[in-house]
């Protein structure tokens, strides 16, 4: 039976990091499919979110869910101004200026955090609630871990139902597969570029916070797992949510049992699996292929 | 063959093309500033060979994104196997002469880049860009875990690399030689980039970078120019690489690193791509911005130099020297005499 708890377990846990991969990543996705930008600066808003989240915590004194709901509505309010201001200038520029102009923001965002807060890890307590382990029947587990799957579980039916059943998300599918038949037939693609930018970025946020427990939250955040959110889009597809949360699930598991049993070095196989899946389906796993 | 009619042939833009390989009268500035440097600050020759060899690092990645618009996040990986070779080849005793085996840092290089490239050129955009982000963070992880032959985590260090011709000593604390050398090495490197800029192939690369469906159409072989640039551009990466090594007589990961690569990135757009002198103008503006700003204040660099980037990127004048060629024109010497 030990062996059966130490899988249980295993995939439990890579499950709960692969669903905070899904929630940071989800909307880098969206937004790389719908304007084809290449946004690095994806993960300083997640970085943003879990300062506030943190912040509002051990400052203020509010509970974990006003302030995870905190984190999302602040970066999303200051991602509409970032993509008004700065990100719709570039959205015809080559590549090579998107990259630097997000590499650019991502230092930006580092040397302000820690000229603000400062370069040392912050804590995130949890509340007692959470803490823990709880019964699944089969096995003992982390209270917290649990939480974070059920989350990302109901995150990931809410915006499936989006995409497929509203006509917000029928216009992003649109725009995802031909940008410019949408454009023709009346979508107003940059409105639907900024809410989907912003409802991406809070979700990043929260995502920042929700994982801070086990990612660390420092200033070096987006630059640590930058590789891991692209990883996870390239390998789940742009634009596609579904896609992405099997990517994320997929690297989640792999890197947890791999830094388990390699710890020196198990991520060789991560790199080793995109390249090899980049290379037999370029569009991604569960990708549409370009036409 | 019927010769063209003369007056195609003296057409301005012909004209143009003809001379554009012709050397200019500013060309040498560059290198006897190299020279002076060498005996006005001999206190900062450490410095100044760091500064050297990331003015050549920046040269072969503007050979394959400046000329070629092969867009890649993972050059330092030719930077590191260059290393890599030199280090490894001396520190496990089996060749170390310094000009043979910068050679092999080339070639090496070269190997993993033309591997690389004929599988990787294939694709564009945002999936070439993570292939060359995940080859690179492969190789650093494959440097990692064989730690019995790379030193893994800690890298190889006190490397023996004999005197140059057996005269010239490499002193890691008074590194005369050193400097030397590798401009040696970078002004033979540049000599070779610029003639191949200039050649019917470098010509080709930039058509390819500004319409590749038309470089097809004329039936350029487009893949096989890719990827022999990728090659060329790897080797002259891997000599850096090399250079690093013996000056430094250490390798470590951080040849290898995401950091590297990104900050030669920078420091080729900074100075200006696609035009060979930007990497030089970059490497000087960043290496000395940051060796005297960031350790004053490493924060206040960072900020400064997000600020930079997001302004050049949103701006779009091609780096320094894109901004003072425009502020030429502005004030009426056109390009073609320039």
């Amino acid at each position: 039976m030990i062996f059966g708890t130490d899988v249980a377990g295993m995939v439990l846990g890579g499950v709960a990091a692969g669903m905070v991969l899904f929630i940071v990543s989800v909307g880098l996705s969206v937004t790389m499919g719908l304007m084809g930008f290449v946004n690095l600066a994806h993960g300083g808003f997640a970085m943003l979110g879990g300062y506030v989240i943190v912040g509002a915590m051990n400052g203020w004194g509010i509970d974990f869910v006003p302030a995870l709901a905190l984190g999302f509505v602040t970066i999303a309010a200051a991602s509409v101004v970032f993509e008004r201001l700065l990100y719709a200038r570039l959205y015809t520029a080559a590549e090579l200026d998107q990259v630097l102009f997000t590499v650019g923001l991502v230092f930006i965002m580092i040397a302000s955090v820690t000229l603000l807060v400062g370069p040392e890890n912050q804590q995130l307590v949890l509340p007692p609630m959470l803490r823990g382990q709880v019964d699944l029947g089969f096995t003992h587990y982390r209270t917290y871990s649990v939480v974070l799957i059920a989350v990302g579980i109901a995150i990931v039916v809410g915006l499936w139902l989006a995409i497929e059943r509203t006509r917000i998300g029928a216009q992003i599918r649109a725009t995802v597969d031909n940008r410019r038949m949408a454009e023709s037939l009346g979508i107003n693609v940059d409105r639907l570029f900024t809410v989907s930018f912003a409802f991406g970025s809070g979700l990043a946020a929260l995502g920042g916070g929700l994982g801070a427990e086990f990612l660390g939250l420092d200033p070096q955040y987006p630059l640590k797992y930058l590789v891991s959110f692209l990883i996870v889009v390239a390998v789940g597809g742009l634009g596609r949510v579904t896609g992405v949360f099997y990517a994320a699930l997929l690297i989640g598991v792999l890197d947890f049992v791999l830094k388990k049993y390699m710890p020196q070095g198990g991520t060789l196989f991560i790199f080793a699996f995109t390249i090899l899946l980049l290379l037999w389906r370029p569009q991604g796993l569960f990708g549409r292929k370009a036409t | 063959m019927i010769p063209p009619a003369p007056a195609l042939a003296e057409h301005p833009a012909a004209l143009a093309l003809a001379g554009r390989h012709r050397l200019r009268i500013w060309e040498p500035i560059p290198w006897a500033l190299a020279l002076a440097f060498y005996f006005a600050f001999p206190n900062y020759l450490g410095f100044g060979t760091e500064l050297l060899i990331t003015a050549l690092f920046a040269l072969s990645l503007d050979l394959a994104l400046g000329y070629a618009g092969i867009i890649t996040l993972g050059h330092a990986a030719f930077f590191g196997a260059g290393a890599y070779t030199v280090g490894m080849l001396a520190k496990h005793g089996i060749w170390n002469e310094p000009i043979t085996s910068l050679i092999a840092a080339g070639a090496t290089a070269a190997v993993v880049g033309l591997g690389s490239g004929l599988v990787l050129l294939r694709t564009q955009g945002l999936t070439l860009l993570m292939l060359t982000l995940c080859t690179m963070s492969l190789l650093e992880e494959a440097a990692n875990m064989g730690h019995e032959y790379t030193g893994g985590f800690d890298g190889l260090d006190s490397v023996p690399i004999p005197p140059l011709f057996g005269l010239f000593e490499f002193n890691p604390l008074y590194p005369k030689t050193q400097y030397l050398y590798v401009l040696a090495g970078l002004f033979l490197c540049f000599v070779f980039v610029r003639m191949l800029v200039y050649s019917p192939f470098g010509q080709s690369l930039t058509g390819i970078r500004e319409n590749t469906l038309r470089m097809h159409a004329v039936g350029a072989p487009v893949r096989a120019r890719l990827v022999t640039c990728y090659t060329l551009s790897a080797a002259v990466a891997g000599i850096a690489g090399g250079l690093w090594a013996q000056a430094n007589a250490y390798v470590n990961l951080t040849t290898l690193g995401l950091d590297r690569a990104a900050t030669v990135i920078i420091i080729l757009i900074l100075g200006g791509y696609g035009r060979l002198y930007g990497a030089f103008v970059g490497a000087v503006a960043y290496m000395g911005l940051s060796h005297f700003l960031a350790q004053l204040y490493p924060t206040a660099w960072q900020l400064g130099l997000g600020l930079l980037l997001v302004a050049i990127a949103l701006c779009a004048r091609n780096g320094i020297l894109g901004i003072g060629e425009s502020l030429l024109r502005r004030f009426g010497v056109t390009r073609a005499r320039s």
